[in-house]
C-alpha cells in the first residue's frame, strides 16, 4: 500500500496559504496567452474557475450537459454561504470557521485544506457582492446574516431561499463577461465521456455533441472536473435527474484515485416518496425542525390504520404519540444532527410505524407551536382570555411568516395542507462528500487533472454542515484552483498547442464510439431506467444510512450481478447521431453500476461510524456512532479493471491544531 | 386516470412535425406532469417506440430547464409553478391534454418538445454583468450600503429562471420580461451603475438581433411567468434605455 502525497505546505496553518502563494511559479501574461484549459461542469466550482482562469489569461473551453452554464443543480441550493466575516462581532473568526468546519466534518477531512477554505471564505462575500449578487441587507444598508445548524455564530450570508441560484448566476454573469472577451468558449448540451493522456498527463477530452449525437476531440493543457456529486447512484436523491458521475468515474478509470465513495449526507426533512413511479426527491429547508416535533403513532395498529386513511393523525391523543426524538434524546429532542434523525425515522418505519402510503413517512408537527407561538402573540397584543381558535390563528400566522414559502411547497406537492394536518417528512440522500482524490494542489493522482467542487472528496470529511458546499465551490473556483493550476502551467510553457489527431486521441475517441454502438445496437428487453430504479434500491437497503458487513457484501454481488444483466438486456431506442436522452442515461447508468459496487466495497472497509455513514457493528452500547481513531484516513481507491479489484490507498489525517473528541447527542 | 396526449412529435430541427395522440392509464393524481410523461416514455421505450425528448433537470421549480406548452399555457394550468411543479391533479379522468413546444422563432425546436433557448444566453453575453475583475480584491462588501428596498428589489428581478415562458406566452415571441429583468438587477444596485447605459442598450440590441418581437403590454408574460416576475421591470428597462440614449 502507498502512501500518498498531499503536498500540504510546510510552515504554521495560518500562513500556509500566503507562504505558498509567494513561492509558487508563476506564467507570465504573454505565455497564459498560448495554453489552454478545459473545464468540465458550469456550477459554482466549475463557473467560478472558468472565469477566472478567463480573466487571468487563459483560453478557456468549458463544457455541461445542460443548454446553458445557470441550469447546472447548484442553483437549487437553498439555505445559504458561510464565511467568517464576523459582520455580527459575535466572536466569528478564521479559526472558528475552521474549527466548526473539521468537527462537523467528524475529523475526516485535511486540516490545511480546510483552514485554506476558511480564510478564503470572506473574499467570496465580497467577490460576490462586487458581480451584484443580491444578498438580503438590513434597513441599514448593510449584510443580513443568519445562524445555521452546528454553529454558535451568525455567519450565514442568503438570498432569501434561493442562494445557491444568486451565487450561481453571479458565477455565470463572470462568465458571459470571458464569453464576450472571447476568452471562454463555452460547449453547452455537451457531455464528457472520456479524458485523454498523452505521456501521463491529461491533455484533453473526448465529448458528445448532444444535440447531432457528434463525438469531437478537445486538447488542453490542463482539464478540471468541476461535475458535481454522485446521489442519483441511489436513483432517487434530491440531485438534479442529469447530476451524474461519468466524468468523475472515467478519470477514476484513467487513473485518477477515487476517496471515500461511501461517504454520504442523507438529509431528514424531505418530502416522501408518494409511488413507485416517483422520480426524484424534495429537500424540505432543514430550520423546519426549529419548531416542528417529529412522532410516529406508539401502536401499529393506528400506524396501519393511518396509512389506509381510516384514521386521520389528528385524531390520535398526546398518549397515543411516540416522540421518539425526544424520548431518545432529551438533550437534543427534535434537533439532532442529520444523521442521527435521518436514521432514527427509518428505524420506525422500517419497524412498520410509518404514516404514508408506502409506509415511509413521519410526521413533523407544529400544532404545539401554533399554541405557544400563538399564547405568545396574545400577550404581546394584549388580547385577554382568547379563545383556543384565535390562539391557534395567531399562531399559524407567525409560523407562516417564518416558513411560508416552504409550507406552500409542500402543499404544492403532497396536496394536504401543514397548517391542518402534519407534514410528512422522510430521510434523502443529498450530497455526496466523497469524489476523486486531489492534493493541497486540488490536482489528482493523474498530471494535470484536476477536480473541483462537490466532484473532488472535498475539504469536509465526514459530514458537511450547511451552507459549506457553497462556499467550498466558489472558493475552489475562484481562489484556490486559479493559483495552484499555474504552478503546473508554469512548467507548460514550451509545449505549445496540443494536436488532436494522435494515437492517444483516436484511441479514446474509439473507445467512446464503440461504447455507444453497443449501446445502441443491444436491443434488450429492459430500459434503462429499470436497472436504475433496481441499482438505487440495493444502495438504499444495503448502502443507506445505516449499514452492516454482510449487507454490503450482498450488494457488491447483486450490483455486479446487476451489471452484467445490464450489458445483456438493456434496450436503448433511437440512434447514436441524433438527441438521444435514453442513450445519455445508458451511459450514466454504466458507470453508476460500476461506482455502486466500489462504494459497497469502500463501505465495507470502513468499520466505524461518522457522519452520514453508520456501521451497525460498530455503534456504542446505547446506539450511537462510535468513531474509531484507527480509521482516521482517507481511503483513496485504485482502479484494476472490476471495482471489486480495486486498490485501497491510505491518506493519514492528522490533526495538530484541533483536539479530537466524541460527539454525544444525550 | 385515463388520459389522451396529443403531442407535437419533430425528429429534429429540419424535418417536418406532426401532432400524435397517445393513451396513458393509470396516472395517479400525486404524480408531477414530467412523472406523467416518464410513464408515457416508458411505454414507449416498452413497445420499441422512440420516447418523447423533453427538457428537465432539477424537478424542483428552480433550474428552468422544462419548458411545455400545455392545453395553450406555458407550463400549464397551474399559476407560479414550472412544468416540474405541476401535478397531475390538475387534470380530470379522460382529458385530452394538447402538449407542444414553447413556439417562438428565436426558439428554433431541436426535437420533440425541446427547444434551443439559447438566444438567452447570447443577450446575456452582451451585456448580463458587472465587470469586475475575479481576483479577490474587491473592497469590502459592506463598504457599498444598499438600501433593503432596493436589495429586494433586485432579488426579485434576479429570481428570474430563464425557462422562457414569457417569450412563450407572448403574440409577439417578445423577450422584455427576461430582459427587462436582467436590465433591473443591476440597475437596482450601485455596483451596475458605471456601465448601466452601455448595458441595456447592448442587451437590447441583441434582443432584437435575435428575433424576439416588441411588447405590446398584454401582460401574458406577467401571468404565465412561475417566478412571479412582474411588469414594472419592462417598464424600467425602457427607462433605462431612454436615459441611456440621452
Amino acid at each position: 500500500m502507498s502512501v500518498l502525497d498531499s503536498k500540504v505546505p510546510k510552515g504554521s496553518l495560518k500562513d500556509k496559504w500566503t507562504d505558498y502563494k509567494d513561492h509558487i511559479d508563476l506564467v507570465n501574461p504573454a505565455n497564459k496567452r498560448n495554453i489552454d484549459i478545459i473545464v468540465v461542469g458550469t456550477g459554482l466550482a466549475g463557473g467560478s474557475a472558468a472565469a477566472t482562469l478567463a480573466e487571468l489569461g487563459y483560453n478557456v473551453k468549458t463544457f455541461c450537459y445542460q443548454d446553458s452554464p445557470r441550469r447546472a443543480h447548484s442553483i437549487a441550493a437553498q439555505g445559504g454561504i458561510n464565511a467568517a466575516k464576523n459582520y455580527q462581532g459575535d466572536g466569528d473568526s478564521t479559526y472558528r470557521l475552521f474549527y466548526d468546519t473539521v468537527k462537523g466534518g467528524d475529523y475526516r477531512s485535511r486540516e490545511a485544506n480546510v483552514y485554506r477554505l476558511a480564510e478564503v471564505s470572506t473574499n467570496i462575500i465580497d467577490q460576490c457582492v462586487a458581480q451584484g449578487v443580491p444578498f438580503a441587507r438590513d434597513y441599514g444598508g448593510l449584510l443580513d446574516n443568519r445562524s445555521f445548524g452546528g454553529v454558535l455564530v451568525s455567519r450565514t450570508f442568503y438570498a432569501k431561499g434561493q442562494t445557491g441560484q444568486q451565487l450561481l448566476l453571479g458565477a455565470y454573469s463572470a462568465m458571459n463577461r470571458q464569453i464576450a472577451r472571447g476568452k471562454i468558449t463555452p460547449f453547452n448540451r455537451h457531455e464528457m465521456l472520456d479524458v485523454v493522456k498523452v505521456n501521463g498527463k491529461a491533455r484533453g477530452i473526448i465529448a458528445r455533441d448532444l444535440v447531432t449525437g457528434k463525438l469531437e476531440r478537445h486538447s488542453a493543457h490542463a482539464v478540471v472536473i468541476a461535475s458535481g456529486g454522485y446521489g442519483n447512484v441511489y436513483f432517487l436523491s434530491t440531485n438534479a435527474m442529469g447530476s451524474n458521475a461519468t466524468a468523475a468515474w472515467k478519470i477514476h478509470k484513467k487513473g485518477a484515485f477515487f476517496a471515500n465513495p461511501c461517504y454520504t449526507q442523507i438529509h431528514p426533512t424531505c418530502i416522501p416518496r408518494s409511488g413507485d413511479y416517483q422520480s426524484k426527491l424534495t429537500l424540505m429547508s432543514e430550520s423546519l425542525r426549529n419548531d416542528g416535533r417529529i412522532w410516529v403513532p406508539k401502536s401499529l395498529e393506528d400506524a396501519k390504520a393511518i396509512r389506509e386513511g381510516k384514521k386521520k393523525p389528528t385524531e390520535l391523543t398526546e398518549e397515543q404519540r411516540d416522540y421518539y426524538l425526544e424520548r431518545k434524546y432529551p438533550a437534543f429532542g427534535n434537533l439532532v444532527p442529520r444523521d442521527v434523525a435521518s436514521r432514527a425515522a427509518k428505524e420506525l418505519c422500517d419497524a412498520g410505524y410509518g404514516v404514508n402510503a408506502t409506509g415511509e413517512a413521519v410526521y413533523l408537527d407544529f400544532a404545539s407551536s401554533f399554541e405557544r407561538y400563538g399564547k405568545e402573540q396574545a400577550k404581546i397584543h394584549g388580547i385577554e382570555n382568547p379563545s383556543s381558535e384565535k390562539i391557534i390563528e395567531l399562531g399559524r400566522a407567525l409560523v407562516k411568516s417564518k416558513y411560508g414559502n416552504l409550507f406552500q411547497m409542500y402543499e404544492k406537492i403532497v396536496d394536504q395542507d401543514p397548517y391542518k394536518t402534519p407534514m410528512m417528512i422522510y430521510p434523502a440522500v443529498h450530497y455526496t462528500m466523497g469524489g476523486t482524490w486531489v492534493d493541497y494542489n486540488l490536482m489528482t493522482t493523474v498530471e494535470g487533472l484536476y477536480s473541483i467542487g462537490e466532484s473532488n472528496f472535498s475539504d469536509h470529511g465526514a459530514n458537511r454542515l450547511g451552507a459549506s458546499a457553497l462556499m467550498q465551490g466558489l472558493a475552489d473556483g475562484y481562489f484556490v484552483l486559479p493559483y495552484t493550476i499555474g504552478d503546473y502551467l508554469s512548467h507548460e510553457i514550451r509545449t505549445g498547442k496540443i494536436p488532436t489527431d494522435t494515437p492517444e486521441f483516436e484511441e479514446a475517441e474509439k473507445e467512446v464510439k464503440d461504447k455507444i454502438d453497443f449501446l445502441v445496437n443491444n436491443k434488450g428487453a429492459h430500459s434503462v431506467d429499470y436497472y436504475h430504479k433496481k441499482l438505487g434500491k440495493i444502495m438504499w437497503d444495503k448502502c443507506g444510512m445505516s449499514r452492516n458487513a454482510e449487507g454490503l457484501k450482498q450488494a457488491m454481488a447483486e450490483i455486479k450481478a446487476l451489471r452484467e444483466d445490464f450489458y445483456k438486456n438493456v434496450s436503448v431506442p433511437g440512434g447514436a447521431y441524433e438527441m438521444n436522452a435514453e442513450l445519455e442515461k445508458a451511459g450514466r447508468v454504466a458507470d453508476f453500476l460500476e461506482l455502486g459496487e466500489l462504494f459497497a466495497k469502500d463501505a465495507l472497509v470502513r468499520e466505524e461510524s461518522a457522519g452520514g455513514h453508520f456501521r451497525e457493528e460498530y455503534q456504542t452500547e446505547d446506539g450511537e456512532a462510535q468513531r474509531r481513531t484507527e480509521f482516521q484516513f482517507v481511503s483513496a481507491w485504485e482502479y484494476k479493471g472490476e471495482p471489486a479489484d480495486a486498490v485501497l490507498h491510505k491518506e493519514e489525517l492528522v490533526y495538530e491544531n484541533i483536539e479530537v473528541k466524541e460527539r454525544s447527542y444525550k | 386516470m385515463n388520459l389522451t396526449l396529443k403531442i407535437w412529435r419533430q425528429k429534429d430541427s429540419k424535418s417536418k412535425g406532426q401532432m400524435v395522440d397517445y393513451k396513458v392509464t393509470e396516472i395517479s393524481e400525486h404524480m408531477s406532469f414530467l412523472e406523467m410523461m416518464d410513464v408515457l416514455n416508458e411505454q414507449l421505450i416498452n413497445n420499441g417506440d422512440s420516447p418523447v425528448a423533453f427538457d428537465h433537470d432539477c424537478r424542483e421549480g428552480i433550474c428552468g430547464s422544462c419548458s411545455m406548452y400545455i392545453n395553450g399555457e406555458a407550463h400549464g394550468p397551474d399559476r407560479g409553478v414550472t412544468t416540474c411543479q405541476l401535478h397531475m391533479r390538475m387534470f380530470k379522468d379522460g382529458d385530452v391534454i394538447t402538449i407542444e413546444p414553447f413556439r417562438a422563432k428565436a426558439f428554433p425546436v431541436l426535437k420533440d418538445l425541446s427547444v434551443d433557448r439559447s438566444a438567452f444566453d447570447r443577450i446575456q453575453h452582451a451585456g448580463g454583468y458587472i465587470s469586475v475583475n475575479t481576483s479577490g480584491n474587491t473592497q469590502d462588501a459592506n463598504a457599498t450600503l444598499i438600501s433593503k428596498h432596493n436589495a429586494d428589489l433586485a432579488m426579485d428581478a434576479a429570481t428570474c429562471i430563464g425557462c422562457g415562458a414569457c417569450v412563450a406566452s407572448c403574440k409577439n415571441s417578445s423577450a422584455m420580461l427576461f430582459v427587462g429583468a436582467k436590465v433591473s438587477q443591476y440597475a437596482l444596485l450601485p455596483q451596475g451603475q458605471v456601465e448601466a447605459a452601455d448595458r441595456v442598450k447592448n442587451m437590447v440590441a441583441q434582443m432584437d438581433l435575435e428575433g424576439f418581437g416588441n411588447c405590446t403590454n398584454t401582460g401574458a408574460c406577467e401571468v404565465e411567468c412561475p417566478k412571479g416576475i412582474s411588469l414594472e421591470n419592462i417598464a424600467r428597462m425602457n427607462r433605462e434605455l431612454l436615459k441611456a440614449n440621452f
